[in-house]
């Protein structure tokens, strides 16, 4: 049967990888490709780069930042974060990336997924959505997770899998950055909601927090940043941590 | 000298970089006088089946990839695998290259499609070159899989139904997986096949 995926996040901010915690607060941490080659020597199933530059100047270096990791690094890998037009999609895959994440742009102009996918396939195209619990639902928020769309995420998980998208990256708003597991009850209501795999993110601090959403949803894939960034933990304890409990996953 | 054909549909750039990565040359060619000097034609894609056949057609590809399967080490990875077989049923009713009998249908699973993702090779055919594959993850990207006679099946994963992993006719090898995408495992597997088509 198919593994659970383990993914590391590289949040990449002018050419440079950086943490990020609660979307503030940004430290310098390496070089993009170096760390992406370790990862998936060290047992990542994939590897997400989240371009966060500020700069035409930045962006511009994402190309080539993706062009040199097409050429070191032998797992699939996306890159979402500032992902506007079907020009950057077009750019980012003809690079080398195997998928491309878009986010805020999906929310503001909807037909992006459809043509983005409908051209290049729905393998490819991952939708990302940042979501935040208000008392009639959770919310997909926009622009780094501070601004409300007022849009319901449920709803938008649908929408964008009748668009084509072909996995969702779901963020949780309020676990991002507090390390205390990720957030299960949205991410139960957004599996639930959809036929396409989604990849859950936001709130690991521990190794068993893997473990704990696979158990608790149908979730496709975990994905994290700090805690394999600091090296406070390794890929290879995550798995174990998974394996001990009997979930399913790739040893490499 | 290794040839990817480049028929318009997809990832050749990665299988190049996969089987530079393991020190060959290789050339990206719809060209026929450099896909006869070749000793190994690959044949990528990432796609739908019926728009690949147009393409080859379109490059009047068909006829000399017939040809080149006769005489050379013959390998499709992904769509390419896919193409190797009679026919295929992803848009309209299209015929394949006819190298290896069997059908190209949609998976009929209760999991997710499409079968993304890393899954456990089943080593299918007494085969010694391939036996150390026995359960080790491969990345899978697909929605359409290979029926064919167990003949030819070197390897299934488990989705639902066993999925046609690794098929083998002769001198043609083909794989469902993206062993360019498959880390370590991925690289051991196009080196097996470098290997073993070449006795």
């Amino acid at each position: 049967m198919i593994a659970k995926r383990i993914i590391p996040c590289l949040d990449v901010k002018e050419g440079k990888v950086v943490k990020g915690t609660n979307f503030v607060g940004l430290r310098e941490l390496g070089d993009p490709v170096v760390m992406a080659e370790a990862y998936s020597k060290a047992g990542a199933d994939e590897i997400v780069f989240l371009d966060i530059s500020a700069t035409n100047e930045g962006r511009q270096t994402m190309i080539d930042i993706v062009r040199e990791t097409a050429k070191n690094v032998f797992v699939p890998f996306t890159v979402g974060g500032g992902v506007r037009t079907i020009d950057d999609v077009t750019k980012l895959l003809q690079a080398g990336a195997d998928k491309v994440g878009i986010n805020s742009a999906a929310v503001h102009n909807p037909k992006l997924i459809t043509t983005a996918s409908s051209r290049f396939g729905s393998q490819c195209i991952v939708v990302a959505i940042d979501a935040k619990k208000f008392d009639d639902g959770w919310h997909v928020m926009t622009h780094g997770g501070t601004k409300d769309s007022c849009l319901d995420a449920v709803l938008w998980a649908k929408e964008v899998e009748k668009r084509g998208a072909g996995e969702i990256l779901l963020t949780s708003v309020d676990t991002d950055g507090v390390k205390n597991g990720f957030d299960l009850a949205l991410t139960k209501a957004i599996v639930d909601a959809v036929r396409i795999p989604v990849i859950a993110s936001g709130g690991v601090g521990h190794p068993d927090h893997f473990s704990e959403v696979f158990q608790e949803t149908d979730v496709s894939a975990g994905l994290a940043a700090s805690i394999f960034h600091e090296n406070t933990f390794t890929i290879a304890e995550v798995k174990e941590s998974c394996k001990e409990r009997g979930v399913n996953i790739r040893e490499a | 000298m290794i040839a990817i054909v480049d028929y318009g549909m997809g990832n050749t750039a990665s299988v190049q970089t996969a089987f530079h990565a393991l020190g060959y040359e290789v050339v990206i060619t719809d060209d026929p006088i450099q896909l006869k000097k070749a000793s190994h034609i690959i044949l990528p894609g990432v796609g739908s089946f019926q728009a690949a056949m147009e393409e080859i057609d379109k490059r009047n590809l068909r006829d000399i990839l017939i040809e080149l399967a006769k005489e050379k080490a013959f390998f499709g990875i992904c769509l390419g695998m896919q193409l190797l077989f009679s026919e295929g049923y992803e848009g309209t009713y299209t015929k394949g290259l006819d190298l290896i009998p069997g059908t190209v249908k949609k998976i009929e699973t209760p999991y997710l499609l499409p079968h993304i993702g890393w899954n456990a090779l089943k080593i299918a055919m007494d085969d010694v070159a391939f036996s150390t594959f026995q359960d080790q993850h491969v990345y899978f990207v697909h929605s359409f899989m290979v029926q064919t006679k167990a003949d030819y099946v070197v390897a299934t994963a488990e989705y639902g139904p066993d999925i046609t992993a690794i098929v083998k006719k002769d001198n043609i090898y083909g794989i469902q997986f993206h062993p360019e995408k498959s880390g370590e495992v991925g690289k051991s597997i196009l080196q097996v096949f470098l290997k073993e088509v070449s006795k």
